[in-house]
């Protein structure tokens, strides 16, 4: 009933674009460095691990395809989910969950105003936004992380790291990762702006509301990955 | 303006309010007093229509709340102004842009007209330097009159105070009681206060309302309340261990 009521209320309008700005350049822009450096390990991690495993079936060659397919399918899309969930989401079911047990949320219903306009549909649209943008990022500094292990630690040569590469990678690969990383956004927004906007009174309360939301969306993100790998690939 | 008839609600097991009747006639200003936890907070809830009674109907300026629709709700709404315990401000807005922000989203007055009404409120209050502060920036007592600039801005009828004292020292309290009061001389609002500043109170409304075991046990003028025979009324006004708090003589021309 929330989400369907967030969702009625973000496709009719008026539609609050200063706060929906405000709330992506939060939960976009300030994510940008954390997403950069977890893009980046994780590149060189499945590098470092698929490089032998490839080179014992004579396959390394195919370092690049297994780098860049693992990064746009699966790992992209998820670990910036997750990552967004614990920085981002955290921080937004904790500010709501504040502005519950403060009655900032009944202030606004008295003045006649919607709280789900002004203090969740701001949230569940950015997080919508940014989240295929912060997937992208990963995706693209996690092939360069890859890079940096692949040819300039082990010795593969560049141009059959990229080669192979655009060889193997298609559009639906990559159009497959936007759809989960759109679905994820959504996912973020409604769990953690649902747990903060029913947080119980009390630091308590909020501290519960902030938990609950960070667990609840990343078990939710990887049940819904299993469901939308199904669907979209 | 407000009437309510045998109102309960309750929690679980616990019946908060068990039959609560009380009237408030327009321009009336009303102390709501009774123990800590006794459903006062609640009762002002009920008024607004944040929460729904079980049983029990309730008049604000002639519409049933319960029956409202969401529309009619919202309408009913922008006539009264709430007083939150806490002020309710928003923490990442200045204090000027607190109390434009209900005449910014509910009003088409441009930015000069509201900025002119703005600032008029903060005079009011006695905060017109404290335009461009922070919410955590202010005191106690700051923060109140905020609210209360923000809550007025919208000219409201009726206006609701849940205890807006809780927390400030005496001296603090005493001035924002003595604001409330002189607001509502010069506007002629009105209103209901939660409080437990007795006998402070006593000094700016007409009537006091004792809440206790979930009903209204008296409604009187704060002198017929102090004189009144009923110990559990005596017990709260009067409480035997503090002495008489009843000292209403210094101020028995304004009520």
């Amino acid at each position: 009933m929330f989400l369907g009521q967030t969702l009625l209320d973000t496709l009719t309008p008026p539609v609050q674009g200063e706060r929906v700005l405000r709330q992506t350049w939060f939960i976009g822009w300030k994510s940008m460095l954390v997403i950069a450096l977890t893009g980046t390990f994780t590149g060189m991690v499945v590098a470092l691990q698929g490089f032998p495993t490839l080179r014992r079936v004579g396959s390394e060659a195919l370092l690049g395809p297994m780098v860049s397919l693992s990064l746009i399918r699966e790992l992209g899309p998820v670990l910036t989910a997750l990552m967004v969930t614990g920085r981002a989401g955290s921080a937004i079911a904790a500010e709501i969950g504040i502005m519950r047990t403060t009655e900032q949320i009944d202030a606004l219903e008295l003045m006649g105003l919607n709280p789900l306009r002004y203090v969740v549909v701001p949230n569940v649209l950015a997080s919508i936004l940014a989240l295929p943008v912060l997937t992208v990022v990963f995706d693209v500094i996690g092939i360069f992380g890859g890079y940096l292990v692949g040819v300039r630690l082990l010795g593969l040569s560049g141009g059959t790291y990229f080669g192979e590469m655009s060889n193997y990678v298609e559009l639906k690969d990559i159009w497959g990762g936007i759809y989960k990383a759109l679905t994820f956004g959504l996912l973020i927004g409604w769990v953690c702006c649902y747990k903060g906007y029913h947080s119980r009174f009390g630091a308590e309360g909020v501290s519960a509301a902030t938990t609950q939301a960070v667990v609840n969306a990343s078990v939710l993100i990887l049940v819904c990955d299993y469901f939308v790998t199904t669907v979209v690939y | 303006m407000i009437r309510v008839e045998n109102l309960w609600k309750s929690f679980g097991n616990q019946e908060v309010l068990q039959g609560v009747s009380f009237e408030v006639q327009a321009g009336e200003f009303v102390a709501l007093i009774g123990s800590s936890g006794g459903g006062k907070s609640l009762l002002l809830k009920l008024l607004v229509g944040l929460l729904k009674p079980d049983r029990g109907r309730i008049w604000v300026a002639g519409k049933d709340v319960a029956a409202l629709s969401r529309r009619e709700l919202e309408l009913l709404r922008s006539r009264i102004g709430f007083v939150f315990q806490g002020g309710a401000l928003f923490d990442s807005m200045t204090v000027y842009d607190n109390v434009a922000f209900p005449l910014r989203e509910k009003t088409s007055l441009g930015e000069k007209e509201i900025y002119r009404k703005v600032m008029r409120e903060l005079e009011l209050v006695g905060l017109r330097d404290a335009a461009r502060k922070y919410p955590a920036q202010l005191s106690g007592g700051m923060l109140k009159r905020v609210a209360l600039a923000r809550t007025l801005v919208r000219d409201p009828e009726i206006v609701l105070f849940d205890e807006p004292t809780t927390g400030l020292d005496p001296v603090v309290s005493r001035a924002v009681l003595d604001l409330f009061g002189a607001v509502h001389q010069r506007l002629k609002l009105t209103g209901i206060l939660v409080s437990h500043e007795i006998p402070r109170i006593f000094e700016i409304v007409q009537k006091v309302a004792m809440l206790h075991e979930g009903r209204i046990v008296a409604v009187e003028p704060p002198d017929r309340l102090c004189a009144s025979p009923e110990p559990v009324v005596q017990e709260f006004v009067n409480g035997k261990s503090a002495g008489n708090n009843c000292h209403l003589e210094g101020v028995a021309g304004l009520i």
